[in-house]
């Protein structure tokens, strides 16, 4: 498989990128390639112009700006995954970087490249909801800010618009995370049937604040507000858990595919958020 | 677009359409065909190759991605006549049947062992997460790589591998 013919573009600064990006009438960002290889060799997917941003200088790098954590937008999933920030301060998002795909995949692909994606089964997306991480895009127009919250539209769709660059994540510190998930084939490895991040902020077992998100059942990641506010206020009891646990895909449409039927994923759903909980209360 | 890159230490290069992947650039304009291409969707390791020291699935990246960096394939392994500790591993423990996928799984069995060469078997079937194989349900596979990793380290080899449960 081959995919369809195309210019290659490689930028040598960010600006040289954003400004080829908002000339191009049909233009992709290439990162890892790890997603858009795959969908140009099917043809689902016919950019004219692919602009291959994997080299660009600065945005490979993780680091403490104090109250939070900034990933650039080179960071590959291998990195996320073992790198000593993100393991202490977003759990979570180091968990879902470690379990994403396979080593060759994590060895190539990019963090931002997941989250702009936005596949509706994929791991990250579901950790940068739960940790409240700010996306922070890029374009000739000028840079702004997007809350997590409002990143993810719909099935492959982000708030990105088509001349800006994800070029980093800002995940503000405080609180304790985990991520949990089953794989398609079994394991941990491979897009998720169902998977849950959660996010608490509290002391000695009292929970003060969470945010639950769940991936892989529903169109895309999305906030399970209602299975959080059944552990906020609490001591973390078992009830509290079980009680979040059936509220895990509230006010969402589950969808069903080769890999789980509605019932299989709604029931997927509840219990990788009752042990994303037991994890992050332990 | 013009690229080089170096092959098993030796400098490759002309001119490629972008849309060239990586595996073709190998089996058809150098005619190294050890890279095997399996599924083409990113899956089965088959094409796994190392670039920068980091295997990747060369069906799943283009060559001009490539352009500068330093690959190793199956055909870089051996010295002369001589396999490589992994080679010979897989040879010893029948650590294939067809052979399809094994350029891919001794690629990736290379760099687990780069990084560790005292794996346990739950670590060796996790460093071949990215690799399938049809053929031997892995459990050779696992001996072969255990073997290798004893070679490495200067011990016994065929002690090693017999350690793994069936
Ligand atoms: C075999 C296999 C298994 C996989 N398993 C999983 C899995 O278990 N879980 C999972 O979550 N994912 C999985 N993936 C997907 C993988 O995580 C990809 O790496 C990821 O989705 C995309 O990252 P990338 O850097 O490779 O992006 P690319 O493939 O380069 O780009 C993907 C899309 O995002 C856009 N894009 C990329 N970076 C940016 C940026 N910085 N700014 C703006 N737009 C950008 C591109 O234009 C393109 O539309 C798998 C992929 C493969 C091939
Ligand atoms: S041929 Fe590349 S992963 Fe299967
Ligand atoms: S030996 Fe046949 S696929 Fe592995």
């Amino acid at each position: 498989m081959y995919p369809a013919n195309f210019e290659y573009v490689v930028p040598s600064s960010l600006h040289e990128a954003l400004t080829v990006l908002s000339e191009s009438e049909n233009a992709k960002v290439l990162s890892g390639g790890m997603s858009l290889i795959p969908l140009m060799k099917m043809r689902l997917v016919r950019p004219t112009t692919v602009v291959d941003i994997s080299r660009l200088p600065g945005l490979d790098t993780i680091t403490d700006e104090g109250d939070h954590i900034a990933i650039g937008a080179l960071v590959k999933h291998a990195e996320t995954g073992s790198n000593a920030l993100i393991r202490e301060y977003a759990t979570a998002l180091a968990q879902a970087a470690g379990v994403t795909a396979d080593i060759q995949v994590r060895n190539q692909g990019t963090t931002c490249g997941s989250i702009a994606h936005a596949d509706l089964a994929a791991d990250q997306p579901a950790a940068v909801l739960a940790l409240g991480a700010v996306m922070v895009a890029d374009s000739v127009r000028g840079q702004r800010q997007i809350p997590a919250a409002d990143f993810f539209v719909d099935t492959l769709t982000s708030a990105l618009a088509d001349d800006e660059i994800l070029v980093g994540i800002d995940i503000p510190k405080g609180g304790r995370s985990a991520y949990a998930k089953l794989g398609r084939r079994g394991g941990d490895s491979d897009y998720p049937i169902a998977g849950a991040a959660v996010w608490i902020q509290g002391t000695d077992g009292s929970v003060a604040d969470a945010r639950i998100a769940v991936t892989g059942v529903s169109s895309k990641p999305y906030l399970a507000s209602a299975a959080a506010e059944a552990v906020i206020g609490g001591n973390g009891s078992s009830d509290a858990i079980a009680t979040a646990a059936s509220h895990a895909t509230d006010d969402v449409v589950v969808l069903e595919d080769l890999y789980g039927s509605v019932e299989y994923r709604e029931h997927l759903a509840g219990v990788y958020v009752k042990r994303a909980l037991e994890d992050v209360l332990a | 677009m013009e690229i080089s890159i170096s092959v098993n230490g030796t400098q490759t290069g002309g001119d490629v359409a972008p849309r060239t992947l990586l595996v073709h650039y190998l089996r058809d304009n150098l005619g190294l065909t050890g890279t095997h291409v399996g599924c083409d969707t990113g899956y089965c390791g088959a094409c796994t190759v190392i670039v920068d020291g980091r295997t990747v699935k060369s069906c799943t990246m283009l060559a001009v991605q490539a352009d500068g960096r330093s690959i190793e394939t199956i055909e870089g392994v051996a010295v002369g006549d001589e396999l490589h500790p992994v080679q010979e591993g897989f040879w010893e423990c029948h650590g294939l049947q067809c052979g399809f996928c094994t350029p891919g799984m001794i690629m990736s069995s290379i760099a687990l062992l780069d990084n560790n060469n005292d794996p346990s078997e739950a670590e060796v079937r996790h460093g071949i997460e990215g690799n399938l194989c049809r053929c031997t349900g892995y459990h050779n596979i696992v001996r072969s790589v255990q073997y290798a990793g004893a070679k490495m380290r200067g011990e016994d080899p065929q002690g090693a591998s017999q350690g793994v449960s069936s």
